[in-house]
């Protein structure tokens, strides 16, 4: 599955007997058409919207109409426009990671150690954790905003209970945003740390034991730095994508007219209003955090490697 | 977390919790596939199969379902192609170019999708060329082949060269070699990434919603009318196919478990 690309282990392999000047020419066939095609229809595109991301209008007044310029002011003009929506994007990616690991992590422990001597449950639990890609994204996230509706019986029960406020409603507020992006992105979590969990050896956590460490100082001292792989992929997989989303904080979803995010403003600035400077800058602004993030990571990590 | 008790009773029962709270929307989805609704899909009406039995009665809903599945299929061909090609050169090959050419697989991979889709507009707009289904499976081949390359990778890696020299060693040319000894056990390694890749087109909204012009998928559909209310005829679209899907996945787990039986047997 997805968890695959930020993955651990795998790589490497065996060299082969094939006689080494046929090679390059084989693995040059191999690799050129995948290769042009990236280049064609993923580099050129990030270099067009870097280009794009610098335009000016070009003065005849028409919508949409741009002319080439190098208006690096641009991107502090996007960064004072759209701060809150920034703001959201990254503080709402941050706050439904920190969520979907604290969710994620016992579920995966359970389904990878405490569940190993039953292969039949573990299966079974396994298989419901990637249920929710089979079920179109968009549909689940409109289940919750019906479940969670102003006339729901759910909200009713949260006013009366006094948790909400008699005027208070879920729908539209960050919270629902972020417990949306939360649920959409538990599986991306879970199954890396599912993935090296099920590998972690568990006469480790006796010998913490034995040697008299309490269960949190075995927790903290073995079990969470033999899987820090695990929450490292799963954060970076749950992150990137929260951070891009515009479909939970959209008004016809989760959000309402408070919650935008970077992704919200793109989408309006590219589709609706033309307006693609703006669009672009903010598209480059957030690949470039992403990058860093990743960058960042692969260096702590050590992983150089990372596919 | 990890106190005596909890991992006794308190680990199953939240984690039991955690999977309930994973199944609500899919429940109501499935649920409310079966409400006699008039116009919206918001209050339960009552019990009807009717929308299941008329799902192509709602405009739109099939013709969106149809171009979802051709462009889901398309681009899973052409995406594991190209991605099995590069999975291949990139284990069996020393090559300079190497750690770029990972980089290069990698990097879609952590680009967020919002970014994908609006440099892929920014390129088709600056082409002229028009936005349509053509554009979504560029689109979607793009994005589907990292994870291709990924899954299939793993696949070579584990895969005994010995195979390969013996197929050699009895004369067979480098063509019978490939077809007739690593193609087929790559196969389940290239069926999974192929069926990663058909839901990953399937299911994705962003990059198409970007790319697709006035061309409809089904997200794209279910997208759109969220603003009115998404009908019942959606919620049976996308019930089905979750039911298609995870009986895949259990025929696949069941014979996968049945071979490990045998093999065990013949030990």
């Amino acid at each position: 599955m997805a968890f695959a690309a930020f993955g651990h282990g795998g790589g490497g392999g065996a060299a082969n007997t094939t006689a080494p000047t046929k090679k390059s020419k084989v693995a040059l066939f191999l690799l050129l058409p995948g290769l042009i095609y990236l280049g064609l229809f993923f580099m050129t595109p990030l270099i067009s919207l870097i280009i794009t991301s610098l335009e000016v209008p070009d003065g005849s007044g028409v919508m949409g109409s741009y002319a080439y310029g190098f208006a690096i002011e641009n991107y502090g003009k996007v960064v004072t426009q759209f701060w809150p929506q920034i703001s959201h994007s990254f503080g709402y990616a941050l706050i439904a990671t920190i969520a979907a690991l604290l969710i994620s992590y016992p579920l995966a422990y359970f389904i990878g150690v405490k569940a190993r001597r039953f292969p039949l449950i573990q299966g079974l639990m396994l298989t419901l954790v990637i249920a929710p890609f089979f079920i179109s994204f968009l549909l689940r996230t409109f289940a919750w905003k019906q479940i969670f509706s102003n006339e729901s019986p759910a909200v009713h029960f949260l006013q009366q209970v006094g948790i909400l406020g008699p005027h208070d409603y879920l729908v539209g507020t960050p919270f629902m945003v972020i417990f949306g992006l939360t649920y959409n992105f538990i599986p991306f979590m879970t199954l890396p740390l599912y993935s090296i969990l099920e590998r972690l050896d568990v006469r480790l956590l006796e010998a913490g034991a034995d040697l008299y460490a309490t269960p949190a100082t075995t927790f903290r001292k073995v079990t969470l730095p033999l899987t820090a792989p695990g929450i490292i992929s799963g954060t970076l997989l749950t992150f990137i994508p929260i951070a891009g989303d515009y479909v939970n904080a959209s008004g016809d979803f989760l959000g309402g007219t408070k919650t935008a995010m970077i992704g919200n403003v793109v989408e309006s600035r590219f589709l609706v209003l033309n307006d693609y400077p703006t669009a672009s800058a903010l598209s480059v602004l957030l690949m470039g955090v992403i990058l860093l993030l990743v960058g960042f990571y692969a260096k702590r990590s050590g992983t150089e490697d990372l596919l | 977390m990890r106190r005596f008790s909890l991992g006794k009773y308190a680990l199953p029962v939240y984690s039991v919790i955690a999977i309930v709270y994973l199944m609500i929307p899919i429940a109501y989805t499935f649920v409310f596939s079966f409400n006699d609704s008039l116009k919206t899909n918001l209050i339960w009406r009552g019990f009807t199969f009717d929308k299941w039995i008329n799902v192509c009665k709602q405009q739109g809903v099939c013709e969106a379902f149809g171009n979802s599945v051709m462009i889901g299929v398309i681009s899973t061909v052409l995406a594991t192609t190209l991605g099995t090609m590069i999975a291949i050169a990139l284990v069996r090959y020393r090559f300079k170019a190497r750690s770029f050419v990972s980089l290069l697989i990698f990097l879609p991979m952590a680009t967020p999708e919002v970014v994908l889709g609006a440099g892929l507009a920014s390129q088709f707009f600056s082409m002229g060329a028009a936005k349509g289904i053509g554009t979504i499976i560029i689109a979607h081949v793009m994005f589907c082949m990292s994870f291709v390359v990924v899954t299939v990778k793993a696949r070579v890696a584990s895969l005994d060269p010995a195979l390969e020299e013996a197929g050699r060693d009895l004369y067979a040319s480098p063509a019978q070699v490939f077809w007739k000894i690593t193609f087929p056990l790559l196969m389940p390694g290239i069926l999974s990434a192929a069926l990663l890749s058909f839901a990953l087109s399937f299911d994705d909204f962003i990059i198409t919603n970007f790319n697709s012009g006035p061309a409809m998928t089904f997200p794209k559909y279910v997208y759109t009318a969220a603003a009115r209310g998404i009908p019942a005829e959606a919620n049976v679209v996308g019930s089905a196919v979750f039911l298609l899907a995870i009986a895949i996945v259990v025929t696949v787990q069941v014979r996968g478990s049945l071979k490990a039986k045998r093999l065990a047997r013949q030990k």
